[in-house]
């Protein structure tokens, strides 16, 4: 049967198992959406193409599933790159769908047009623009098995409107997996169990890959059997519980102390998912100096990119934590008490020096003790999104959690303005949960029009905006750095967010006394729709502990005391 | 680490667009591409790109770690010190006058080049060979004046 060039790409989305699409139209894809509006797939949307990226990849997160978006030519697909970059660095399977002019005008500066291809080419896994309708079919299926497989990640595929107008057959298409068909070597698992065996002070240092895996389970079982802490990297909150006593909490520059310290001191760690950056590892030539390294991930360019692994293991994480856990079981192995006492006792004693610790304040909400009051109000149940800078650092060193997928934030790109569409997409996916977006004063203006889209959707996120009046994370660094010349991040015009949330249609609730900060959250979360927290802050709190750029993590500066071991 | 010029072979899907993907994994790295050479292999789905890059061991691993990630690149294979084949091919226009008329004939003679051209007082030379050859030819040709001259980059081949 004959098809538009519409009808076979709305057929092979339903064909992928896409239920939801979040997306703007525009000339381009006016035949698209002509068909959308017979078929049943839900659509959202969002005020701003970026807006409906960042949803798709919260979705995505959640999920599990790939996050797809719809948006139009020349300023509508150029609108989804900081989203499409986002996905990226972050490895979500997302597949964007671009409208394109015409074929025959392609290459003419013809009204919005731009080369998406090429704008997206080194922010994409892969892309692909279609020519002829004979390839649409296929090509839609190819992005989304590209999307999903392997180190997953975002696949753009540009649609010129003559090839959505045109017609053609569609047959449903699969495609093999390609996935690292990862029965583990064993001798590799067998080195590993003596490295356990033989190691005093082991610790375990996942990433986002146990969650993209879906290897928490795995990695949880492997812990405890072998009782070794897990620190873990911003992507990777969630994989191990947040307050099992073995949870060291994140590394790196604003990990904790004793996180830092497990890392510096180890003789063995074993690296999951991860792919040391930056900002985890300070001065590589420093990172765990006395620590064989064992290294497992399904990108073979992640191993020796920035740390050189004694052990590097490519292959699913899942796969490969369960054959370490079964060989274990299968010999049955177990940590003999006084083999760990001593190394836990150390990493207690680190604990009990330099616990996360702010000071309290009767007179200014401290931003952390917002955290704190959010995590016991909510049990730790909520899923929490997250904006860029401070706000984010607090809520992944306040917040504990203790499930997989329920902490959504842009680690390797930072974007601001990520957050709150995140939670639509979130939200859009469990609508039954609560999901609150923690941001900044300065990051929720960047995508604040999708309170729009979330009245729309009836979607009843709640967010808390930690409100500094700062660009608080550059502040600080000017703090820290610049001799407090704060240049360009003190917002001294700030909208009214209360009334502005009320215009929109939101709850608008504002704290500005610590003893107002549990009565507003009791408030804001109980509230059956979407409800706007504003909490003015103490203007000119720091996140600590903090490394410098380019030092060792275990030189931390630790608020008002400094302390270098 | 010491650098050196190294050479990668891609096999890779013969489609618009692939070469730009390839150049990208260098240049949006900052690294630079010496010389390059795309050709369609007997099968013409497939191109061969060869390339010459000059980096540390350690770079060149990562590179070809980056470029076997491109959805359409199948094979990288690093040929550097393989014991592959490798040639080159220069072209030299050269002004004809009296007195260099017999001198550039012996060094013609002397790479195994050839006239390809000739007209007037002007003739077009081609040369091939390896690259430290082709540098001695040019060494060779300058004193006589060459008014122009195009390399095609290194293509190269292993040998079983």
């Amino acid at each position: 049967m004959k098809l538009k060039g519409a009808q076979i790409l709305i057929q092979a989305l339903k064909q992928e198992g896409v239920k939801v699409i979040f997306g703007y139209p525009g000339g381009a894809v006016i035949d698209i959406y002509d068909e959308l509006y017979r078929e049943n797939i839900k659509h959202v949307l969002v005020r701003h193409e970026q807006g409906a990226v960042h949803a798709a990849d919260g979705y995505a997160r959640v999920t599990g599933q790939v996050g797809c978006v719809l948006v139009t030519s020349g300023p509508g697909a150029a609108n989804t790159v900081t989203g499409i970059a986002t996905a990226y660095m972050d490895s979500i399977p997302l597949v964007v769908l671009t409208g394109q002019v015409p074929t025959a005008l392609i290459g003419t500066d013809a009204f919005q047009e731009v080369d998406i291809v090429g704008i997206t080419r080194p922010c994409t896994k892969h892309n692909f623009l279609v020519k002829r309708i004979e390839d649409l079919g296929k090509t839609i299926h190819e992005a989304f098995h590209i999307a999903r497989s392997g180190r997953p990640g975002p696949v753009l595929v540009d649609l010129p409107k003559d090839v959505m107008q045109a017609t053609g057959d569609y047959e449903p298409v699969s495609f093999p997996d390609h996935a690292p068909k990862s029965s583990p070597v064993p001798s590799q698992i067998f080195y590993i169990k003596d490295l356990i065996a033989q190691s005093r002070r082991p610790v375990l240092l996942t990433g986002g890959g146990v969650i993209l895996g879906r290897a928490s389970e795995e990695l949880r079982r492997l812990a405890r059997r072998t009782m070794i802490p897990v620190t873990s990297t911003l992507m990777g909150i969630g994989a191990f519980p947040g307050s099992d006593s073995l949870w060291l909490g994140m590394p790196g520059m604003h990990g904790t102390y004793y996180a830092n310290m497990a890392i510096s001191h180890c003789d063995l760690l074993i690296a999951v998912g991860c792919r040391f950056d930056d900002r985890v590892t300070g001065k590589v030539d420093h990172f765990a100096p006395e620590a064989k390294i064992v290294h497992i991930d399904i990108d073979p360019s992640s191993i020796n990119k920035n740390v050189i692994a004694d052990v590097p293991i490519v292959g699913d994480c899942k796969a490969i934590l369960k054959a370490i856990n079964d060989l274990l079981e299968k010999d049955n192995f177990t940590v003999k008490e006084e083999e760990r006492t001593e190394w836990l006792r150390q990493i207690d004693t680190w604990k009990t020096e330099n616990p996360l610790s702010y000071c309290q304040s009767d007179e200014v909400i401290k931003p952390q003790f917002v955290i704190q009051k959010l995590y016991e109000l909510t049990r730790g149940k909520a899923i929490i999104t997250t904006e860029v800078g401070q706000n984010q650092m607090w809520a992944a060193q306040f917040y504990l959690f203790d499930e997989p997928n329920t902490f959504v934030t842009s680690g390797g790109l930072g974007t601001m303005g990520y957050g709150f569409p995140a939670a639509i997409g979130v939200q859009i996916a469990f609508p039954d949960r609560l999901v609150v977006d923690i941001a900044g004063d300065g990051s929720i203006q960047m995508n604040i029009q999708e309170m729009a889209t979330a009245i729309q959707e009836m979607l009843p996120i709640k967010i808390v905006i930690l409100n500094n009046g700062y660009l608080g994370m550059v502040r600080q660094w000017q703090q820290l750095f610049y001799e407090k010349r704060y240049s360009q991040t003190d917002m001294t015009y700030q909208p009214d967010f209360v009334k502005l949330a009320e215009a929109y249609g939101f709850m608008g609730l504002r704290a500005t006394k610590p003893e107002e900060v549990e009565p507003v959250l009791k408030k804001g979360l109980s509230h059956p729709g979407p409800v706007l927290m504003d909490f003015r802050v103490a203007r000119e709190e720091c996140v600590y502990p903090m490394v410098r750029p380019g030092a060792p993590i275990h030189e931390m500066t630790l608020g008002s005391r400094e302390m270098t071991n | 680490m010491e650098k050196k010029e190294y050479t990668l072979s891609l096999l890779v899907n013969n489609k618009p667009d692939v070469l730009a993907r390839v150049a990208g994994v260098l240049g949006g790295r900052g690294y630079n591409i010496e010389t390059l050479c795309v050709d369609a292999t007997l099968d013409p789905r497939y191109s061969k790109i060869v390339l010459t890059t000059i980096q540390d061991k350690s770079t060149i691993n990562k590179i070809e770690k980056q470029l076997i990630k491109l959805h359409d690149v199948h094979k990288v294979t690093d040929i550097t010190d393989t014991g592959a084949v490798s040639r080159e091919l220069l072209l030299v226009r050269m002004k004809l006058t009296e007195k260099n008329k017999a001198d550039i004939a012996l060094i013609i003679n002397s790479f195994n080049g050839r006239v390809v051209t000739m007209n007037g007082d002007h003739c077009v030379i081609e040369i091939t060979g390896e690259k430290e050859f082709l540098e001695r030819a040019i060494e060779s040709l300058k004193p006589l004046g060459i008014e122009d001259s195009a390399r095609t980059g290194i293509v190269a081949l292993e040998r079983y």
